[in-house]
């Protein structure tokens, strides 16, 4: 069917089967290839996105859930989002980089909806998201950091 | 060993598409001189050495080594910087190509800075030299008058200075410097070696801009997902394709035959069968719904439990002796005041990277162009070569950023899957594996069983060591009916076991190979160093000794092994770093209720690593609360990067001792995703704490690897130390630990 996807403030007119998941739709109807394909069934966080600002997991949703709804990647911005890019890249957090697209936006979730999260608040947020080279107590500081360089901004 | 060359600065400006003009070095490793005449390419995408300067002062380093995660990009290009004394916001990297002339790129083994560091500090030195004679000469005044600083080279005499950019064209006319000319700089005047570079690559990775094998993209490009036998080897017996030809995005279904590598090289292919389509989801539905019977052959009945019993039962008769033993067991036993007898286990586990195999590939009649993640560019090349029949000067391997290796991007499988395919369909495919294809096809890291036996004298000293050992070997993925371990696994931690043991026995028992066996991070240390550290906390224990002194009083004496060779064994430096990471983790501090530490040290890649694990234990319920690590890798090249490095591999390590476990039935692997293959995540997550010796003097040894088999072990003696409970098979889950 044809469709149009708003992807970070860009309007897409597309054509894919409605039940296609979202995270193909994106990555390889539209060509943003910054969210990745991990597991395919909502298992490692690796295809985050937010969808009208809520963290949806975009290979478990069908492409139909997301017409008429603002879509965030990683080739977006939002201003958590720079406020923890700029807390990975002070914490030197990505390894091999791959998850680190749906960290950020797992974390960038977390950011919009709790102020100041506790290590419990990540534990449970960023439990939703595998990194097989093992950054996480990276990316639990570089979560704090955020919150600290936010804070200093204002 | 390395040669430095120049290169017509022309052809380079051609090849790199760059058109501000530059002066080009090069450094052949142990190859050929012709191999620096640049091969002339259409693309102009074929950079071919390591340092291009322009005249606007950038410089573009080459990266000969995969990057997976262990930073070697910044690593590489940090030592050229720093003996060319440029200054670090002029440089950016650009990926190898796979090919001879960059040397060994097999990016793997630990040994991409042991090997790389001094040929890449000379490729800086020589064009040092290069800018001082070019400055010279347009100052008329003598090289000795020179000196380099911070991208600008400097005339002592008057103080004037000259922007390394501006000397392109003068330089360009230097002659190449001899190979004994070049003098490399002392420690102390390192500017980035031994200090703290974040990754180049940071802004691509958190802007989802850094192009792994899956984001390629091609004009006309298919996407293919292929169906395997869910037993290794089995073939294809009949399929109805139907279903699969109906869903939507679909363009052909096919039968894709196994190719068989020769023996000894090469890894080939399963075959099976291909879903072609216009996108991967397609191409996964159709998958999906391919109705195939198998014929799953000569592993049809392959069953890991009943293997591990088989195992189990060989370890525990006498197996074939390993040479390089000494003393007399039997005697030691005979005269024993304590027997001591203990079995280990570990599971077969897959690599399973965040990136899933994959490649894309375009073959067209008599080239072939690769995009793919591999970690050895050049065997994917010599080996589409041998199987395509096409000329390797013909074949264009790009390497793109990987998703995670840990081995399993060594084996270029998948690649002879992606061009067998474009062959076929005369089209640009891009070939990619499901999560569950990439747990249930991999080449996994074996599964293994040790029993081991020591004996104590009346003063709870070591008398007796026999050590026996099973596993499939990694042989058996190049050479069929290979079923035992090989000399080259065994000398992973059990032949060069590090304690000085006055009787010492190893025997390898009989282990056939019903899956594809491959190398994961670490290798077989997971193995040896599970069995050796488990059985020396069990020996401490019944010797009624503190686990860290029995470690150190069995590393004896300070003594130094193979000092003939370029990395000997020293074992003090094994000693220290056990003392220092006791020393980081209050060792002999009062713990909390329920508490309990483990200690675990191991000798790999030629790194010395030693690790403390602070675990609580609630209602069996296992929770890892700290880890310190201490290494000392000798000269420690980017040393944040080394902390990063250590701690992955605590948590890579942690996934093992937790949850790793593939478990094959009927021959077919049981699990299928993230759902029954856990890994570590976040809420697991402990804190970690990461010493580095100073060893600046002291050659690089590995650290990718040398901070992964020291994990299991140690949470398991803190496990006994908090409980009294002794974990002796793996993972942790399958006890209901976790």
């Amino acid at each position: 069917m044809n469709l149009n996807l708003s992807v970070n403030g860009k309007l897409h007119a597309i054509e894919a089967p409605e039940e296609m998941p979202l995270l193909w739709a994106i990555r390889d109807v539209i060509g943003l290839t910054g969210t990745k394909f991990g597991c395919g069934v909502n298992q490692c966080g690796a295809c985050s996105v937010l969808l009208n600002g809520q963290l949806t997991k975009s290979c478990s949703i069908p492409v139909s859930q997301a017409i008429e709804k603002e879509i965030l990647t990683i080739e977006g911005t939002s201003k958590n989002l720079e406020f923890l890019r700029q807390a990975w890249s002070d914490g030197n957090v990505p390894q091999c980089g791959y998850c680190q697209s749906g960290q950020l936006i797992a974390a960038t979730s977390l950011l919009d909806t709790t102020e100041n999260p506790t290590d419990k608040d990540i534990d449970t947020v960023m439990s939703a998201n595998i990194c097989r080279c093992g950054t996480y107590t990276r990316i639990k500081k570089a979560i704090h950091q955020a919150v600290a360089i936010k804070n200093e901004s204002i | 060993m390395s040669t430095i060359h120049k290169i017509d600065r022309r052809d380079f400006v051609k090849l790199l598409g760059l058109a501000t003009g530059g002066i080009v070095l090069g450094c052949s490793i142990g190859t050929d001189e012709k191999n620096f005449i640049p091969t002339k390419d259409s693309k102009g995408f074929h950079p071919n050495l390591f340092i291009h300067l322009e005249k606007n002062g950038n410089i573009t380093i080459i990266a000969s080594r995969s990057e997976m995660g262990q930073g070697i990009r910044t690593s590489l290009a940090s030592a050229i910087a720093d003996e060319l004394e440029a200054d670090w916001k002029f440089i950016s990297v650009k990926q190898a190509i796979g090919h001879e002339k960059y040397g060994n790129q097999n990016t793997d083994g630990s040994r991409s800075v042991r090997t790389q560091l001094t040929p890449m500090r000379k490729m800086g030195a020589s064009a040092k030299m290069m800018l001082l004679a070019a400055a010279a000469k347009k100052w008329n005044v003598a090289i000795e008058d020179c000196s380099a600083k911070n991208h600008f080279i400097l005339n002592k005499n008057t103080q004037e200075s000259l922007f390394f950019g501006d000397l392109v064209a003068e330089a360009s006319m230097v002659a190449v410097p001899s190979d004994e000319s070049i003098q490399l700089k002392d420690v102390k005047d390192f500017k980035f070696i031994g200090k703290t570079l974040k990754s180049v690559d940071l802004k691509d990775f958190t802007h989802g801009t850094a192009a792994y094998g899956m984001d390629i993209r091609l004009p006309n490009m298919k996407f293919a997902a292929i169906a395997r036998c869910p037993v290794a080897f089995g073939t294809l017996k009949k399929f109805n394709k139907r279903y699969a030809e109906e869903v939507t995005g679909v363009e052909t279904v096919f039968e894709l035959p196994r190719i068989i590598p020769p023996t000894g090289k090469f890894f080939g292919m399963f075959g099976g069968m291909v879903v072609i389509a216009k996108n991967t989801w397609a191409a996964f539905q159709g998958k999906t719904n391919l109705d195939i019977e198998w014929n799953p052959g000569a592993n049809a009945s392959f069953d890991s439990e009943t293997f591990k019993k088989t195992l189990t039962s060989r370890v525990h008769s006498t197996g074939k002796l390993v040479p390089g033993g000494h003393g007399n067991v039997t005697a030691a036993f005979e005269v024993a005041a304590k027997l001591i007898e203990a079995t280990y286990h570990v599971p077969f586990l897959a690599h399973s990277p965040m990136e899933v195999p994959n490649a894309t590939a375009w073959f067209q009649g008599n080239t072939i162009e690769v995009w793919a993640p591999v970690q050895d560019p050049q065997t994917a090349r010599s080996e589409l070569s041998h199987f395509f029949e096409i000329p390797e000067e013909n074949i264009t391997i790009n390497v793109t950023f990987l998703g995670g290796g840990f081995g399993r991007k060594s084996k270029s499988d998948f690649v002879v899957e992606a061009v067998a395919i474009s062959k076929k369909i005369k089209a640009p495919v891009q070939v990619v594996w499901t999560r569950e294809d990439d747990i249930q096809h991999d080449f996994y890291h074996a599964t293994s069983a040790q029993y081991l036996k020591g004996s104590l004298n009346r003063k709870g000293e070591v008398t007796g060591w026999l050590q026996r050992v099973g596993f499939p070997s990694i042989v058996s993925s190049f050479k069929p009916f290979s079923e035992y371990a090989s000399g080259f696994e065994l000398n992973q931690g059990f032949t060069n076991n590090p304690y000085l043991l006055e009787n010492f026995r190893l025997e390898n028992v009989q282990a056939e190979a019903n899956v594809r066996i491959g190398w994961m991070r670490s290798v077989v240390h997971i193995h040896s160093g599970f069995g050796i550290n488990s059985f020396i906390d069990e020996l401490a224990f019944v010797a009624k000794k503190d686990p860290i002194k029995f470690h150190l009083d069995l590393l004896g004496e300070d003594r130094i092994t193979n000092g003939d060779s370029a990395f000997p064994f020293y074992s003090k430096r094994l000693k220290n770093v056990l003392n220092k990471t006791a020393t980081a983790a209050g060792w002999g501090k009062k713990l909390p209720k329920n508490h309990g530490l483990g200690v675990a040290i191991h000798y790999s890649f030629y790194s010395y690593v030693a690790t403390i694990v602070e675990v609580s234990v609630l209602n069996k319920k296992v929770k890892v609360e700290n880890i310190w690590t201490t290494i000392d890798c000798g000269l420690a090249l980017n040393k944040d990067n080394i902390k990063n490095q250590l701690e992955g591999a605590a948590i890579f390590g942690m996934s093992i001792a937790l949850y790793g476990k593939i478990s094959m039935e009927e021959g077919a692997v049981a699990q299928n995703n993230f759902y029954d293959y856990q890994m570590t995540r976040m809420q697991d997550a402990p804190n970690i704490h990461i010493n580095i010796v100073d060893a600046m003097k002291e050659p690089p040894t590995g650290v990718g690897e040398p901070g992964v088999p020291v994990i299991a072990p140690a949470i398991c003696n803190a496990i006994f130390n908090a409980t009294g409970e002794r974990v002796r098979s793996l993972p942790l889950s399958d006890l209901g630990m976790v």
